[in-house]
């Protein structure tokens, strides 16, 4: 039971950072009609960046900060200087210019920093809470909990308050349309892009202290928990990638415990294809969602 | 052929004089030229394919135009949508073009949303919402919303900016006779507030009702302009209509 309990409350926090990687590639996707597939590279080069922010002297909330702008500027490099160029009428040219990203960057982390993992330390401890007798979440853990609450509830009050926030929606919904009303849909397309990618930039941060370390792959197997969520949860729905990642956190950490770690990405699998029998357009889309 | 309403001191708030627009080797429309004065409105009719729709694509700067220019009080029209909102000019679609996925207080919000949102930018939404019926639906998705009401958001959407230049395309299309009245009290209840309102319609009742003046085109050149009156006696616009000379038609 204890252990059961632990499990479950580390899941969470995997989970949290999944959820917050899944809602980014749900922004580009909602912004752009695409699959980033360069997330997971363009997420770990803010990493490197904010690692030698604070080597070199700075707290771990100037690195954070740093990580965050990063990470939007690479977003809109990436999206007005490649993407935009790329031809949009099918998502091929697209995926694969981001497949060569994702090669220039993670060898070009390589060539600069060096392949190597280089340990990256949290900055609250990550020893479990001891309560009346169970291990639960480590400070470290509700730091993770408390930081993607936070920046999903500000994502959520953007999107749903302000009239930028309304912009983007529309923009990413009706493009066309918008575009007559006065709305600067390009423009709202990098914006996607900037807040999608501080977003995962962020997810990145917050899981490096928790594995290996940081090295030029830290985020593959984010990506890809976090995308099977996505697809989950709707690949549009914000929501949707918040459920859908706390789940998959979850189930990861419990059969990572219970069984072994390469069962993991069997059970995400499973869960996958599972839920896209019952529901081809995932748990929390709308159909004319994704024919938009 | 450039027709000019009467009522106009200045500049017209829509001159469009000389307009050709070629696509490839097809004419859509050839030297169409006509007003529309403050608190005028005038219906643009036609047979399907005569060229309405382009011309409102050519006023919006949608379409490249090969000769002719459009003023917009005085000033020849700008040819982004953030200018023509500037300037006064707003227009609804012909597929609506709602965003069915926001609410319809949303959808009406759009075109404001250039500039941070405030109180008078509600309270202006909440009011054209109200006026046209449908403060009660102002959360509601407008995807879930029946097409006359559907329809009606699109208007609000077009008045939320409070324009000095309407351009309606079809608004009483697939409309109901009591729907049909209460859009001919809106659209005179636009113009009597000063906006010019220049509107394409296919129903003939609907445009005798509410315009002024009738600019009737086909294949892409003005062939007739005047009151609904004149213009239904026009042999030319029957001959346009039926395809046969006037008088050669019987019951």
């Amino acid at each position: 039971m204890e252990r059961l309990v632990f499990l479950l409350s580390t899941g969470l926090a995997r989970g949290a950072v999944l959820a917050l990687f899944a809602l980014s590639l749900v922004i580009v996707y909602r912004a752009a009609r695409a699959v980033n597939f360069a997330q997971a590279a363009m997420a770990v080069v803010p990493v490197y960046v904010a690692l030698a922010v604070t080597s070199a002297g700075g707290s771990f909330w100037l690195g954070l900060a740093v990580a965050l702008a990063v990470g939007a500027l690479l977003g809109a490099v990436v999206e007005r200087g490649l993407l935009r160029l790329v031809p949009q009428e099918t998502p091929l040219p697209g995926i694969i210019v981001a497949v060569g990203l994702v090669m220039v960057l993670q060898a070009g982390l390589a060539m600069v920093f060096g392949p190597d993992h280089r340990p990256v330390h949290a900055p609250f401890s990550q020893r479990p809470f001891d309560v009346g007798g169970v291990s639960v979440l480590s400070p470290y853990d509700l730091f993770v909990l408390v930081v993607a609450a936070v920046v999903m509830g500000g994502l959520a009050l953007l999107f749903s308050r302000t009239s930028l926030g309304l912009r983007l929606r529309a923009a990413a919904f009706a493009p066309e349309t918008s575009r007559l009303l006065g709305v600067r849909v390009p423009r709202m397309v990098t914006l996607g892009w900037m807040l999608s990618s501080a977003t995962a930039a962020l997810a990145a941060l917050l899981l490096v202290p928790t594995g290996l370390g940081l090295d030029p792959h830290a985020a593959d197997v984010l990506f890809v928990n976090a995308f099977a969520a996505a697809v989950v949860g709707g690949l549009d729905s914000p929501v949707g990638a918040l459920v859908a990642g706390l789940a998959v956190g979850v189930l990861v950490t419990l059969v990572t415990g219970y069984a072994s770690a390469a069962a993991a990405p069997l059970a995400v699998l499973v869960l996958l294809t599972a839920v896209l029998l019952v529901r081809p357009h995932g748990l929390f889309a709308t159909r004319e969602a994704r024919t938009a | 052929m450039t027709t000019t309403g009467s009522t106009a001191d200045g500049p017209p708030r829509l001159e469009v004089a000389g307009l050709t627009v070629t696509f490839g080797g097809l004419t859509a429309l050839d030297d169409v030229g006509f007003t529309v004065a403050d608190g005028e409105t005038v219906a643009l009719i036609g047979p399907n394919g005569a060229g309405k729709t382009t011309v409102f694509n050519a006023v919006c700067g949608l379409v490249r135009t090969r000769r002719g220019e459009v003023r917009v009080g005085g000033e020849p029209a700008p040819p982004s949508a953030t200018g023509l909102l500037r300037a006064g000019v707003s227009r609804t679609l012909q597929g609506l073009g709602l965003f069915d996925r926001l609410t319809v207080l949303e959808n009406v919000l759009v075109p404001l949303s250039g500039t941070r949102l405030t109180g008078d930018h509600l309270a202006a939404a909440h009011e054209v919402l109200a006026a046209l019926g449908l403060g009660a639906v102002a959360a509601v998705r407008a995807g879930a919303l029946p097409y006359p009401e559907r329809k009606r958001v699109a208007l609000a959407r077009a008045l939320v900016t409070r324009p000095r230049l309407l351009l309606l395309d079809e608004p009483a299309g697939g409309l109901g006779a009591a729907d049909i009245d209460q859009l001919a009290r809106t659209v005179r209840t636009v113009a009597d507030g000063g906006c010019a309102v220049l509107l394409v319609e296919h129903h003939v009742d609907f445009v005798t009702d509410v315009a002024d003046r009738v600019v009737v085109l086909d294949l892409g050149r003005v062939i007739a302009c005047g009151t609904p009156g004149e213009v239904r006696r026009d042999p030319a616009v029957e001959e346009a209509y039926l395809g046969v000379p006037a008088g050669e038609v019987r019951p």
